[in-house]
């Protein structure tokens, strides 16, 4: 019943291989300016990096087509960018400015965009699942043939509205594929020391809902699985379970010291299983870029980022008449 | 020996029902635990069974009567008297042989005409079913709302209208639910969510506070959640604490949330409908002991009422007594009673607790110059301390007196039935206080 993909031997085509890693880098030099800009105080709160785990929302979205939805808890950023969202908006309400995705009202968690069909940012762990198993809900009503990707952490796999959820969504056949992203640790706890269950992937088992491990650090495997898993629920066979067993390279947040594990844990998965580099490796092996264009490529990419961090820079803070907008429509 | 069968209470909030039909004819032999009769109460439809043992020789009503209050007696048993096996008494009486006068419908229909007549629950299905035809995004889901037609009948014939994709049965699962009808609700559908008592709400407070009351806000207003929340709220009959409160004060605190406590059936159709229209999430408070109330229907079919709007009950230019949902049959009572006490008081219904009506209050206040607040709910950070506050802050001037509250006593409800009198505000209580202010 459950499968386990350890590293698929499909090759991913030209372009793919381009545009994932484009989209992955993407993610990687955004967070790693919006840590500096948390360093330098410009953006305050909460603060969940997604480093190490772009090759998850990057491979998934290439598997949806436009109408599909996402949905996702608080480790966020790479899932707006992921599904088009502006880097110059996502940055400018982390700074907290008028111009971001919520005019600055909702921060690092809670951004959202009809347009790109993301329907946040949660900052309740487990709550993006009941909430995308409606969305899903919908979907089935309305007869459009959507599905919905429900994102949700290891942490959040222990939550109990995970399986009222599952209950309702096999019970119901909804078009949802929930996706584990199982980075090892819930804030300080590891998986090891919360979890009766290990195998997050046969967690819908006793709903009937099938499930599969995937190695979530390599792009390939991601798209091989995403994409088998998105024909089987839009062909209507009901929900289906990833887990991606991905690693998270930052603290939980900013203000996490990481102590729950060792310096040389990170390192041998930053040197051994990173999803950019390892790509990277696989675009210059095929040869489908030149060292020379993929520098190239770097550079556009940092000007992209650098140009948020200058837009959010300039965004002026919300009016203080902004106060009381939005609190019911 | 012959003995009378009663007519059962079989929900705590019963007082009468209707004989569906018979399940037994007369000279049967009855054992006990036989069904005898069908019964349809307040709630839903069940059968009765036999506690005793003996030979049906008569009924007292026929099948399809209605309005038959509880302890009528409803047949007449035979039991035998050498192996008499009165076992347990429930809802049985030994009488004499005297015969009885059969009960006629005459005596137990209300003279006025019933069908121009609707009760809360009819009204609040009818404003369901009307924003269901107009509208097919609108949708409802709870715990027995389809099949079983509404734990207190509030759905009754929905499901056979509309069908099962629209009128959805869920699994006792509170949270998962309201959450799964927030996502819906993002997506453009208008969900209709039932929950069976608001006593089950709390499971899912997180859900209505954190993802439907905050997130037009935090996402700048991109993402709005039209849902409605609805179900009874406040004390019911003898359920004691786990099931018996007034949540109204929990919701009305938070920014986001609209919350509705109507009293008058033709006010919950037409908040209900504004409420299912409204683009936001609103927390629609119904009471269980209201919905068997009547008062006579209009037949217009969009009768909305606005939100945020209180409405006068009564006149008066002594005393304004403020409230809202069944405490304002108290304040109309005890109205009536002070009224021959040459105390005139201006009764006041504020229908919509979130966003409240303070222009209504403060008018009152001016003409009235005194005001007693009347809830169910706990009094500390309850609505009437709110309401309290609204005058202080705004009406301080044309204040005669300080405006008292009578609330629910702050204690988890009791079952006794003389404690559970003790714990919720009383007639008598108001009377004293509305004395006591004026003299």
């Amino acid at each position: 019943m459950i499968n386990r993909t350890k590293k698929t031997n499909r090759k991913l085509s030209k372009s793919d291989a381009i545009e994932a890693y484009k989209r992955m880098l993407l993610i990687r030099r955004f967070e790693e300016k919006a840590g500096q800009s948390y360093g330098l105080g410009q953006i305050g709160g909460f603060c969940h990096l997604y480093i190490g785990q772009e090759a998850v929302v990057v491979g998934l979205q290439m598997c949806i087509r436009e109408g599909d939805q996402v949905i996702t808890t608080y480790r966020d950023h790479g899932h707006m960018l992921a599904c088009g969202m502006s880097p110059n908006g996502v940055m400018a309400e982390l700074y907290g400015r008028a111009d971001g995705y919520s005019k600055g009202k909702g921060g690092s968690m809670h951004m959202f965009s009809k347009e790109a069909n993301f329907f946040g940012g949660h900052g309740i762990v487990g709550a993006s699942v009941p909430l995308g198993t409606g969305l899903a809900f919908s979907n089935k009503y309305k007869k459009n043939k959507a599905i919905t990707l429900t994102y949700f952490g290891d942490g959040a796999a222990n939550q109990g509205q995970v399986y009222e959820s599952f209950n309702m969504a096999k019970l119901w056949e909804l078009p949802c594929i929930y996706v584990i992203e199982n980075n090892r640790y819930a804030m300080g706890t590891s998986v090891q020391r919360s979890s009766a269950q290990k195998d997050l992937s046969q967690r819908g088992i006793s709903f009937g809902i099938e499930g599969e491990q995937v190695n979530g650090m390599d792009i390939e495997s991601v798209i091989d699985a995403g994409r088998r898993a998105v024909t089987k629920v839009r062909n209507n066979e009901g929900p289906y379970i990833l887990e991606m067993l991905t690693y998270r390279y930052r603290g939980h947040s900013m203000s996490d010291p990481a102590q729950y594990r060792t310096r040389d844990e990170v390192k041998e998965v930053r040197d051994h299983s990173d999803p950019i580099e390892s790509l990277k490796n696989s675009i210059i092996e095929n040869s489908y870029l030149t060292e020379e264009k993929l520098q190239l490529l770097n550079a556009e990419i940092k000007q992209i980022v650098d140009q948020s961090a200058q837009f959010a820079a300039d965004s002026p803070l919300p009016d203080s008449s902004e106060l009381f907008v939005d609190v019911y429509q | 020996m012959k003995t009378e069968i009663y007519m059962p209470a079989m929900s705590p909030s019963m007082t009468e029902g209707t004989l569906t039909k018979w399940l037994v004819k007369v000279g049967d032999q009855l054992k006990i635990g036989d069904p005898i009769a069908e019964i349809e109460t307040d709630k839903a439809s069940m059968e009765v069974e036999s506690q005793i043992e003996g030979i049906i020789s008569e009924f007292l009503v026929e099948n399809g009567q209605d309005q038959i209050a509880v302890k009528t007696p409803i047949a007449i048993i035979e039991t035998n008297s050498t192996t008499e096996k009165l076992k347990g008494k429930l809802f049985t009486n030994t009488i004499d042989d005297q015969p009885k006068k059969k009960i006629t419908k005459d005596r137990v229909i209300d003279q006025d005409k019933k069908q121009d007549k609707i009760s809360v629950r009819e009204a609040i299905r009818d404003a369901i079913a009307e924003e269901m035809r107009s509208d097919k995004n609108v949708f409802v889901m709870g715990e027995e709302v389809a099949e079983y037609q509404g734990a207190y009948k509030v759905t009754q014939g929905l499901l056979q209208e509309f069908g099962a994709s629209r009128v959805i049965d869920t699994p006792i699962t509170e949270n998962g639910f309201a959450g799964l009808a927030i996502g819906a609700s993002f997506s453009g559908l208008k969900p209709v969510v039932e929950f069976m008592t608001f006593n089950f709400s709390l499971q899912a407070m997180d859900h209505i506070i954190n993802s439907a009351a905050k997130t037009l806000y935090m996402g700048g207003g991109q993402l709005n959640c039209p849902i409605v929340f609805r179900g009874p709220n406040g004390a019911a009959a003898r359920v004691a604490a786990q099931h018996s409160q007034d949540l109204t004060a929990w919701f009305s605190h938070i920014p986001g949330l609209k919350v509705i406590s109507p009293f008058s059936a033709r006010d919950h159709k037409g908040l209900l409908k504004a409420a299912i229209r409204d683009p936001n999430p609103v927390i629609f408070l119904e009471n269980e002991i209201l919905y068997s109330e009547q008062e006579p229907m209009i037949d217009d079919n969009d009768d909305i009422i606005p939100i945020g709007k209180a409405k006068i009950l009564k006149e008066g230019s002594d005393i304004t007594l403020i409230s809202h949902s069944i405490s304002l049959k108290m304040c109309l009572e005890a109205s009536k009673k002070l009224a021959n006490k040459n105390i005139d008081c201006e009764v006041l219904d504020l229908r919509t607790i979130k966003p409240l009506d303070t222009k209504a209050i403060i008018s009152s206040i001016r003409k009235t110059n005194k005001c007693v607040v009347v809830e169910q709910g706990w009094s500390q950070s309850g609505v009437s301390s709110e309401i309290t506050s609204v005058i202080m802050e705004n009406a301080f001037d044309w204040l005669d007196a300080p405006v008292l509250r009578l609330t629910g006593k702050d204690v988890p409800m009791p079952y006794a039935e003389n404690l559970e009198n003790l714990a919720l505000p009383s007639e008598d209580e108001l009377i004293k206080i509305v004395e006591s202010l004026v003299k």
